[in-house]
């Protein structure tokens, strides 16, 4: 099977792209393009052509990984195409094939897959207080800093039931539901793709002279710029 | 409802909401960063509003934003959805609410996906039957928290002990909205006013006796963008868009902002922090920013809820000249306490935004 094939096999693929006119009005609506040197315009161009090698380089290219998936192509293509949906199912045949490592964007795979897989089967949450660390966001200002060095007390004072039985804000999930979702990712995939993740991380990690654990960091907060050379 | 005319041109970006019994979940994103909002929805709508909201301990998060960050698979994704609609059968309910725009969206694009491709359907059902023992209906009717607001804004109207107005003039507040992009822009028809006429967060401004503001940018992402915040090295991207959408409403100066997506709120108020600091610049006046509120915090503080219960003290943005505005009291000091007036300490101050 030829990598437009087994594009063919995701039903994102299938629901994203019928037939583009290459008109570029997903372009026109793009945050990303306005912010990245990106066109999705040109990538379902390319896709549609079918040619297996522009395919392979684009996913090891550091293009399709720009897409911030908010959708806004999918509200105004005249052909009702969605080019975020044909970006997951690349993403997804990108990490299959190992392909992710060989871009700066690519590689940032590996951080997000160890965050937000670890915080689903560690929580039930994808976004935990205990891995949100205020030295990664700074952004968040003086007064999550300050929520954040006073946590037990400023979530039962505005009632949270931070890390408590039963229903409410930030409850601790039991340990059964969450036997559950490990049950599932071991069922659908998920268990594969997070152990493929780090073994093509690893690899990458020894090529570039690094531990895992510095590959991480690196990937977390590596910015070369450039994304916005004209 | 038979619709004639324009009526039923309309009728297109209508929602016909359920009146009562929910089943519903939480947000993973406003659990942390609006506990306030994830609370004071089931409180209003239990207790001011009376109606039967279902909560199951056992519910998780429904992995959308794994999902858009690309780290599980479509049947992953599809499967813990699947879990949670098992939940909602077992607890005998038909109707599901979810508080999260991504998760709204995660949710509409399973079901339109099952729908038509059958076969997928059959597959997940068979992937949670192996792994977790359950099975499920599927729900009559999903909707997301603010749509359940959106129906009652007039009954929330009716019992106001506040009106979006300014307490000395006499003249409305001026409120912009922002609907989170997965409300309705993947699929227009299940958002109240559809991709483009979204009618669910100006219905509530305008019940309770604010003014909605055009801008050229109004439909602009906030730039959430999952992967290009998550990751450090991409929140360039994040923080642009924000900027976008604040330069190009600053010329109709906007009083407040209100939001529906558990993302839009906290990147609106942090990134004019950000703004603030690096640049020097505010948006609000008198050098603070303009406040950005969830549905649920602008129908509390008109229903005449103490802004410190329902978590305002977790914005970046000051709230106190707009409750000063309308009138609305607060205690000061009370601010930054702890339960039993437990001396929490203060945040720090920024250096060029105003706040308190």
């Amino acid at each position: 099977m030829n990598l437009y094939e087994e594009l063919c096999k995701d039903y994102r693929f299938r629901e994203g792209l019928h037939t583009c006119i290459n008109c570029g009005t997903c372009t026109a609506i793009c945050p990303a393009a306005e912010f990245y040197r990106y066109d999705p315009r040109r990538i379902v161009d390319i896709v549609q052509r079918k040619n297996e090698d522009e395919i392979e380089a684009l996913l090891k290219s550091d293009t399709i990984w720009y897409c911030g998936e908010c959708m806004s192509c999918s509200t105004r293509c005249p052909r009702t195409n969605t080019p975020g949906l044909v970006i997951m199912a690349l993403r997804a045949m990108s990490i299959r094939h190992g392909f992710f490592t060989a871009s700066e964007k690519g590689r940032q795979v590996y951080p997000l897959t160890k965050l937000l897989t670890g915080n689903i089967l560690n929580y039930g949450y994808c976004v935990y207080p205990e891995t949100f660390k205020w030295e990664d966001h700074q952004e968040s200002g003086p007064v999550f800093k300050w929520h954040l060095e006073h946590l037990k007390d400023d979530f039962e004072r505005i009632g949270a039931n931070y890390q408590g039985t039963g229903p409410g804000v930030l409850r601790r999930i039991p340990q059964e539901d969450r036997d559950e979702l490990k049950a599932i990712f071991d069922e659908t995939g998920a268990t594969d793709q997070i152990n493929l993740v780090e073994r093509c991380s690893k690899a990458k990690a020894e090529e570039m002279g690094m531990t895992l654990e510095e590959y991480g960091k690196y990937t977390f907060e590596y910015n070369s710029g450039n994304d916005f050379d004209k | 409802m038979i619709y004639q005319g324009k009526q039923k041109i309309w009728a297109d970006y209508q929602k016909e909401i359920p009146d009562d019994h929910w089943y519903y979940v939480r947000s993973c994103i406003r659990q942390n960063f609006f506990p306030g909002s994830e609370k004071m929805f089931t409180k209003i709508t239990r207790d001011d509003l009376g109606l039967d909201m279902h909560e199951n301990a056992h519910h998780t998060t429904c992995g959308g934003i794994a999902y858009h960050c690309d780290t599980i698979p479509q049947e992953t994704v599809m499967t813990i959805v699947a879990r949670q609609f098992a939940l909602m059968t077992e607890a005998g309910y038909e109707n599901y609410c979810c508080s999260c725009i991504t998760s709204f969206g995660n949710y509409i694009e399973t079901l339109e996906s099952w729908h038509e491709f059958p076969e997928l359907e059959a597959r997940i059902r068979e992937h949670l039957w192996k792994s977790c023992k359950r099975e499920f209906n599927k729900p009559k009717y999903i909707a997301h928290t603010s749509d359940v607001i959106y129906k009652h804004r007039n009954e929330i109207a009716e019992k106001a002990k506040f009106r979006l107005v300014d307490k000395n003039t006499g003249e409305p507040l001026r409120g912009v909205e922002h609907i989170g992009c997965h409300y309705n822009k993947m699929f227009p028809s299940k958002g109240v006013g559809g991709a483009e006429y979204p009618y669910v967060l100006c219905g509530m401004i305008e019940s309770w006796g604010g003014q909605v503001i055009d801008y050229p940018e109004r439909r602009h992402c906030c730039g959430y963008g999952f992967r290009q915040y998550h990751i450090k090295a991409n929140r360039g991207y994040s923080f642009a868009n924000t900027h976008k959408k604040f330069e190009s409403m600053e010329p109709y100066h906007p009083d407040f902002i209100l939001t529906n997506c558990p993302g839009c709120p906290y990147f609106l108020d942090r990134w004019q922090y950000v703004t603030a600091e690096t640049e020097g610049k505010t948006y609000g006046r008198n050098g603070c920013g303009i406040p950005v509120f969830t549905y649920e915090e602008l129908a509390s503080l008109v229903l005449g809820y103490d802004p410190w219960d329902i978590g305002l003290q977790m914005h970046q943005v000051a709230v106190e000249p707009f409750l000063d505005r309308i009138g609305i009291e607060y205690d000061p000091g009370a601010k930054y306490l702890g339960v039993n007036k437990k001396d929490l300490g203060r945040p720090s101050l920024p250096e060029h935004m105003v706040c308190f």
